[in-house]
């Protein structure tokens, strides 16, 4: 089908929040019968482990909404106002937002991200590990899930020219 | 559009951008050419992205109708 649209995406962050929009345009784009190649590069890498472990990080994200998921409306509604002197310096803080974060999701129908990505595989997504990045961080392909590719800049480009939408997320 | 029979009924109550689409595509990918499909969601967005991607599938939106908080969706696949 020559008319089928195409749409190539760089994926270059690797915290939860930033671990959707990738997994979310591209399983959405598949559904609506368009081709997709998602290049993924220095941290965004880390979304193609076996094991997904993305997480958010509060005190580097001063827009994140402190929020409750649980308890009455007005309760969840309460932005906690947290000093950067408890986020950045609190052991496990981290694994805290990480965790309120999810339950947000799952109480609001949002997919997890490992629904996702397996959707992604399941519909045909191309996936292109950055082969640089991976020799930068110390990544083997055998920690990747099956299907990856591996590529460079050129590889990404060569798709991104015949492609109708291209974004850098 | 309620005399309009469906072949099949697909819930997507509670879910969220993007899993109303998801399961929507994956539902009519089951279905003959010509069949109806129903879907309900309570997703206020659905509305848009229904119509969206139906567009762009080719699939026929024959209705859609909101009854409280939901959004009722009648798809002719192609």
């Amino acid at each position: 089908m020559s008319d089928t649209k195409k749409m190539a995406l760089i994926a270059s962050r690797g915290t939860l929040d930033w671990a959707y929009p990738p997994f979310i345009l591209a399983s959405t784009a598949v559904a609506m019968d368009m081709e997709v190649q998602i290049f993924f590069t220095f941290y965004g890498l880390t979304l193609l482990k076996k094991k997904l472990d993305a997480k958010v990080a509060p005190h580097s994200n001063p827009s994140m909404p402190m929020k409750m998921p649980f308890g009455p409306k007005t309760f969840k509604n309460i932005e906690w106002p947290i000093p950067n002197l408890i986020s950045s310096n609190l052991p496990g803080f981290n694994d805290v937002a990480t965790t309120l974060m999810k339950k947000t999701f799952k109480s609001k129908g949002v997919a997890t991200v490992e629904q996702l990505r397996d959707i992604c595989v399941e519909s045909g997504v191309k996936l292109v590990g950055c082969q640089m990045t991976m020799d930068v961080f110390g990544f083997t392909k055998d920690e990747f899930i099956d299907g990856v590719e591996l590529g460079g800049a050129a590889t990404f480009l060569e798709f991104a020219a015949e492609a109708d939408i291209q974004l850098f997320v | 559009m309620s005399d309009v029979q469906a072949n099949m009924e697909l819930d997507c109550r509670g879910l969220n951008c993007p899993l109303p689409i998801l399961k929507t595509k994956k539902a009519i990918e089951t279905l003959n050419t010509g069949d109806v499909l129903k879907m309900v969601a309570t997703d206020p967005g659905s509305i848009n992205d229904m119509t969206a991607w139906t567009k762009r599938t080719g699939n026929e939106l024959l209705s859609h109708e909101e009854s409280g908080d939901e959004y009722v969706f009648f798809i002719r696949k192609k």
